[in-house]
């Protein structure tokens, strides 16, 4: 297998953006990308596009051509990833694969989601479709329920309080303040966030994601090229993704997410690094009991010491593990299909040192995990400076 | 599919479209007496982790379940 290096990055800001279409966002990640390598659209040689929900969302088949073929990508294979959230971190990872068994050397690999052209009722039905339609969603789950009865479930087992999960969207939401892509620039207090509008319990609207527009991308290449392209490489370490079921009712314990954990144990013995190397964090708090679950599942904290380690102020930018230094989900945004391939954007700008106010000064080794539904896709990602 | 007991639950507040008019509502996933778990509405009395539930009808593909 050979190394793989991230070559260029490029992102849209996060938000709700009335006037633009999915494929305008797609198009701007992407040029925004080639740029910061100073590659030509002739001479990507695959484009990877992670997008959940488009044909739904906005009525478009066939996006990975549809998005290709207007940055003046074609004659090459150009194909759409779909694992719910996970989508663009799985799109990751196959591209990664296909530049590490030599198949190609410039990648691009986009994620994309327009969400905001829909009401939340049928934004929230069109995420629910991520979950079992014959089982759970028939119910009448949606995705904060499932996740509410993962918190209500994570409380009752470890302790966990109102007040720990309260402390991850603060916490979230003071880094995305000084974030200037995120969707919502704003610092939260603890009393607001504890007396949000209820949404599922015990989450309230201060615990939940939010509705986004917004396009990432990333281009990637053998390492061994990669000075072509840029003096400031960024190496890929280990790439994992791993599933389980999606049904949250056929998992025998729903505090912990299975397939993150074995995607993390693989990701670190690819990098050939330990949980206590790592020295940031994007991870996926799509709610902020994820947050708690995620640092726990990858081995930063041990099993229930997640909700008192967020608490005490450990995972801020100043603490000793800083996590979701953009402004996470939260607060950064969550245009779902996007997700995946925006937090290897941010793990990429701390890594060169360009991230400003939220500039942490242990900036060379980061980890991304990226969830797809209530646990049936992960996708871990090691990077660091080449 | 007679009863269980309540392994989790949640109100739901902001629901999808086509059960906007049954908000709020509580939802559960049950382990069952004679094993494996389900996610099912609960009518009546709300309900708490560790909860005996029963079952009380299927109604549009949908288990309701109540505290037994």
């Amino acid at each position: 297998m050979r190394p793989v290096a991230i070559i260029g990055i490029g992102k849209t800001a996060f938000g709700a953006f009335p006037e633009r279409d999915l494929r305008s966002l797609a198009v701007e990640a992407g040029e925004k990308c080639l740029a910061d390598a100073h590659v030509s659209p002739s001479q990507v040689e695959a484009y990877y596009l992670g997008n959940f929900a488009g044909p739904s969302f906005v009525g478009q088949n066939h996006l990975a051509p549809y998005i290709a073929g207007a940055m003046g990508i074609t004659g090459v294979p150009a194909t759409r990833f779909e694992a719910a959230c996970a989508s663009s971190g799985s799109a990751f990872y196959h591209a990664v694969s296909s530049v590490a068994a030599g198949l190609n050397d410039v990648v691009l690999v986009a994620g994309v989601e327009k969400m905001t052209s829909q009401t939340t009722p049928k934004v929230t039905e069109i995420l629910a479709g991520a979950g079992d339609t014959c089982g759970e969603v028939r119910a009448g789950a949606t995705f904060p329920a499932l996740f509410a009865m993962i918190a209500r479930r994570h409380m009752y087992q470890y302790g966990t309080t109102r007040e720990m999960l309260a402390s991850v969207a603060v916490k979230n939401h003071e880094n995305g303040a000084k974030n200037p892509l995120a969707h919502m620039r704003k610092v939260i207090t603890m009393e607001q966030a504890l007396k949000g509008k209820p949404i599922s319990e015990p989450l309230t609207v201060f615990d939940c994601s939010l509705i986004s527009d917004g396009a990432a991308a990333v281009l990637i290449a053998p390492l061994e090229r990669a000075s072509e392209f840029t003096d400031k490489p960024v190496k890929v370490l280990g790439v994992a993704q791993t599933s389980d079921y999606v049904a949250l009712d056929q998992k025998d314990d729903i505090t912990t997410f299975r397939a993150v954990t074995a995607a993390a144990q693989k990701a670190y013995k690819m990098a050939g690094v330990t949980a206590q190397d790592i020295q940031f964090a994007e991870v996926h708090d799509c709610f902020t009991i994820a947050e708690i679950i995620a640092i726990e599942d990858l081995g930063f904290v041990k099993k229930g010491d997640g909700g008192p380690y967020e608490l005490a102020g450990c995972t801020k930018l100043t603490g000793p593990l800083p996590i979701n230094t953009s402004g996470g989900l939260k607060s950064k945004g969550h245009p779902v299909g996007a997700t995946g391939v925006g937090q290897l954007c941010d793990l990429v700008i701390q890594l060169r040192g360009e991230a400003g106010e939220r500039q942490l000064a242990k900036h060379s080794l980061g980890l991304a995990q990226n969830l797809g539904g209530s646990g049936a896709t992960a996708v871990v990602t090691i990077l660091g400076v080449a | 599919m007679t009863s269980g007991v309540v392994y989790t639950e949640t109100v739901v507040h902001a629901a999808p479209e086509q059960f906007v008019a049954d908000a709020p509502y509580q939802l559960a996933i049950v382990s069952l007496e004679g094993g494996g778990r389900l996610t099912v509405r609960v009518e009546g009395e709300r309900v708490a982790i560790g909860d005996r539930v029963e079952f009380v009808e299927d109604r549009n593909g949908i288990s309701f379940f109540r505290k037994a």
